[in-house]
């Protein structure tokens, strides 16, 4: 659904671009150090808006493409610039990312590769890493179609039958909160489920305070545990605007048989429900008490608060299938999403939307796909919202312009302190969010006050 | 251990003392080496951005204006439009078949919307390829809309982001001179190369009012098209961050015979010395002027000197590294470390010339690590080797220095405190302070160790 207004310009995307999601995404492969193909602006740009969020070293490699390159291919600067990382950083592996220059101008990066892996062994005393490549222009969709191709890159490209031995789950949560991996990982492990997460940046992006330097930051989903995604008993994606040609649990399944369970991203209630229950099944047990507990929890804050929230209307943006999460988890605590906006363009956002609002009675959010903030501000006019969900970029115009609460999920979160610690996932996650939410609410009430009241 | 630099980089090292001076700069990064520049792209944006009442619509895919939006904290006194991101946001679509049309209509409908006095148009990297006329289509909006509307030829690729500043030099230099210079007072100048961060332009323009001088434009931080229009009419330039805005001010002074002067307003002594080089070259007009100057620094100093004493107690022979974007922040830097008794002993900068390299390496100690075009495993390995007390660079550099347990200071393009002035060089002395002294340093793991053994299982303890 587009909007009425027939604009061709974009004013403050509600977006990023395509080969900042796939470094993102190759982060979090062990020992991976991401690889801009193109000019080196790009790599510098992306590092500093990803640092600038998670507060942690970010480095991306370029191919520092210049003027002659452009004109006669940079094949010369890659298997270069590949030399120079692979040498200087050990690195076990690089994640190759196209921009929209190397596109355009055609370079041909498997094949390139392909020369790399024959010609250069000598150089590298015969250590060749792990090559993982995605094509990645940035006039091909957002940061969430280049975080995709990475992460199913990584799967086809390393995926491995013959050595395949791990039993146990892939996942593939899409793109969360380093405090979201961990938390999926303490699920897991409490299931007694072994699980593969792909990809990992939990600690690569939010790592501890060490004696020394290091250049290649630990954790990240083991090279050799993506090999063996093939045996696993099952994967999990979340996501419910991931298109099946993007995604990389359908690589496994189509191609080894791996049984796929698609879900929503477990934000809320129900969406954490669907997860749970999909484990329950998956470990042949009941989820282990602290899950009730936390699930229980959970309802009994939905019930203290729900006066709180009751009625309150919210505008909520982001990428695709985090908005969705959000607006299933809006809806069940009696929050009245009134738009639901993303920067991304599947296509598929409505129609997800629609699945997890139908429940409740009311009119349907408005949804807005490809949008910028220019347009959610103008559909803000007339909608009135008591508070907004996004990342920091709705602050100035949205939230600030019409004094309402923000609340920060998501990525990039540029002005606050911690955004790699925000827990969105499970019930824990929505209690968080939930608590979020409700002081918002409160402090905006005491604040509008004339009086000052200390109990609420 | 490995040696972390790069063989084809040795020559943008220098250590002061070890060898004659020598360095190479000014060239394209190395492939691979993670340098921390931009591009060309990037050092025109920067640049022209904070005309706050012009149009600066970003003619590519979406990251490039993604990246940059709002991303100095150039602050304006009135309009806001430069804090937008606008794009034309180019798809697959446009890719195959040409931008222009998309160009086209998207400065018609942001012109008509914003109503800007004027527009920049940036090219990035696809643009230089696909071919699109830029300068036909400003030119063919500029009619339509009669206002100016400026191509500024700013492909990525096409160097570093030095040649960012010459388009954006050359960009504004096409509205010099279309303006009327009729009122402007015989004191008075153009401020270059300031971008008004945390309003500091505002601090400099007190102390020239203060003086008696007019301030013509304030061409790069809180500046307006109109301003710029008529800045051939200021009686000087004074050309801050002379990476940027040389070039502008190469182009006044051979087009319209205005002469410019090199200033810092970063620290006691550069500060000092840009109001009275001031005053020295409007004292024949004004034979007042030069006291005025005298007693508004000596002001100025009676209050700051105390303060900064007793920073300085704490910050005696403490080390620093500094690692900037343009090399002329440096010298100024070094300068006011030693105010705070402080050792510089690495110095580096993004786009240095040979002869900035060679002036630093005049005023710096012996070992000091002159550095051009770094990267993370080089700043990391250095600031190990000097065992240095704090690092002063920007959102890149920071996670290196806090990584290796080492203070920071941020000094580049997106500060929201101002460091300019006297007033600044307190800010400067109190953020040094605040991180150099501050206890966090004492835990760290390099200074001491965990006490917590490391288990190798989760919930080792159970088994």
């Amino acid at each position: 659904m587009k909007i009425a207004e027939p604009f061709v310009s974009t004013t403050n995307a509600c977006k990023m671009c395509t080969p900042l999601g796939a470094a993102m995404a190759f982060k979090g492969l062990e020992g991976c150090v991401p690889f801009l193909h193109g000019s080196q602006g790009c790599a510098t740009y992306m590092r500093r808006y990803i640092i600038s969020h998670f507060r942690e070293p970010m480095d991306i490699a370029s191919s520092s493409l210049g003027e002659k390159d452009a004109v006669y291919g940079g094949k010369a600067n890659l298997m270069q610039g590949l030399l120079n990382v692979i040498g200087k950083y050990k690195a076990p592996a690089v994640g190759i990312a196209t921009t929209c220059l190397t596109e355009t101008i055609g370079d041909d990066v498997p094949t390139i590769l392909h020369e790399f892996r024959k010609e250069c062994p000598a150089d590298l005393n015969g250590e060749m890493p792990a090559l993982i490549h995605c094509s990645t222009p940035s006039y091909g969709g957002s940061h969430m179609e280049g975080f995709h191709a990475a992460v199913r890159a990584m799967v086809a490209q390393l995926a491995d039958p013959e050595t395949a031995t791990h039993r146990g789950i892939n996942i593939f949560s899409g793109f969360v909160s380093p405090e979201d991996i961990r938390h999926l990982q303490d699920v897991f492990a409490h299931f007694g489920l072994p699980a593969t997460l792909l990809p990992d940046y939990s600690e690569t992006l939010d790592g501890p305070a060490l004696e020394d330097y290091q250049n290649i930051p630990g954790g990240g989903t083991p090279l050799d545990a993506v090999r063996a995604m093939p045996g696993a008993g099952a994967s999990i994606e979340f996501g419910r605007t991931i298109k099946p040609e993007r995604s990389a649990g359908t690589v496994l399944r189509d191609k080894y048989g791996v049984p796929l369970h698609s879900l929503g991203l477990p934000i809320g209630l129900r969406e954490s429900d669907a997860l749970f229950t999909t484990l329950e099944t998956l470990a042949g047990c009941s989820a282990p008490r602290r899950y009730a507990l936390e699930r229980g929890q959970l309802l009994d804050a939905m019930v203290d608060g729900h006066k709180y929230v009751a009625g309150k209307k919210a505008i909520i943006y982001g990428e695709e299938d985090l908005v969705v999460g959000l607006t299933s988890f809006l809806s069940e605590i009696g929050i009245k999403p009134v738009l639901v906006a993303s920067g991304g363009e599947s296509g598929l956002l409505a129609e997800a939307v629609a699945a997890v609002t139908g429940e409740f009675s009311g009119d349907p959010p408005l949804v807005r796909d490809g949008v910028d903030f220019y347009q959610i501000v103008a559909e803000a006019e007339a909608l009135e919202p008591d508070l907004v969900v996004g990342n920091s970029k709705g602050y100035r115009e949205l939230a600030r312009a019409r004094n309402i609460p923000l609340i920060r999920v998501g990525f990039p979160i540029h002005d606050r302190f911690g955004s790699q610690r925000v827990l969105h996932l499970g019930y824990r996650g929505a209690l968080s969010l939930y608590d979020l939410i409700v002081n918002a609410l409160i402090e905006k009430k005491q604040e509008d006050s004339p009086i000052g009241y200390g109990y609420i | 251990m490995e040696p972390v630099i790069f063989e084809e980089r040795k020559t943008q090292i220098h250590r002061k003392g070890a060898e004659p001076f020598s360095i190479s700069c000014n060239k394209s990064s190395l492939a691979g080496a993670v340098s921390q520049r931009a591009c060309v792209f990037c050092g025109s944006r920067v640049v022209l951005y904070p005309i706050a009442d012009a149009l600066h619509l970003v003619h590519g895919p979406i990251g490039c204006a993604v990246y940059t939006w709002d991303i100095r904290g150039a602050l304006s006194s009135g309009p806001e439009l430069h804090r937008l991101s606008f794009s034309t946001d180019l798809r697959e679509k446009d890719v195959i078949f040409g931008g222009e049309k998309k160009l086209h209509q998207a400065l018609i409908e942001l012109i008509d919307l914003h109503k800007p006095n004027a527009a920049f148009v940036y090219s990035t990297c696809i643009v230089g390829i696909i071919g699109d006329d830029l300068k036909a289509v400003c030119k063919k909006v500029q009619a339509e809309k009669g206002i100016p509307v400026i191509p500024v030829q700013s492909e990525g690729f096409k160097g570093n982001k030095r040649e960012g500043y010459l388009a954006a030099c050359e960009a504004m230099f096409q509205l010099v001179g279309t303006g009327d210079t009729s009122t402007i007072s015989p004191l008075s100048v153009n401020i270059l190369g300031d971008f008004n961060l945390a309003g500091e332009i505002w601090i400099i323009q007190d102390y020239l009012k203060r003086m008696g001088v007019e301030v013509v434009a304030n061409i790069t931080g809180d500046g307006r098209v109109a301003d710029v229009r008529r800045a051939h009419g200021a009686a000087l330039n004074l050309v801050q961050c002379s990476g940027a805005t040389m070039d502008l001010a190469k182009m006044m002074k051979e087009k319209y015979g205005i002469p410019f002067i090199r200033v810092s307003y970063f620290g006691i002594e550069d500060m000092s010395d840009a109001l009275y080089d001031v005053a020295k070259f409007f004292q024949d007009k004004d034979p007042e002027i030069m006291a005025r100057t005298q007693e508004l620094v000596r002001e100025e100093l009676t209050a700051l000197y105390p303060k900064l004493q007793t920073f300085r107690k704490d910050l005696e022979g403490k080390k620093a590294a500094i690692y900037v974007g343009g090399a002329f922040k440096a010298f100024s830097l070094i300068k006011s470390f030693r105010h705070l008794g402080m050792n510089v002993v690495m110095v580096g900068s993004q786009t240095g010339t040979e002869e900035d390299y060679q002036e630093l390496a005049e005023i710096t100690d012996e070992g000091t690590i002159i550095v051009d075009d770094t990267n993370p495993l080089e700043l990391s390995a250095f600031i190990k080797e000097k065992d240095v007390d704090i690092f002063v660079g920007g959102v890149k550099e920071r996670p290196i220095a806090f990584k290796l347990g080492v203070g920071f200071c941020d000094h580049n393009h997106e500060r929201k405190e101002a460091l300019e002035g006297f007033l600044g060089m307190y800010n400067f002395a109190r953020e040094v302070h605040a991180t150099v002294t501050s206890p966090v340093w004492n835990f760290t793991p390099r200074r001491r160790k965990s006490p917590i053994a490391v288990g190798t299982a989760e919930e080792a303890c159970l088994s």
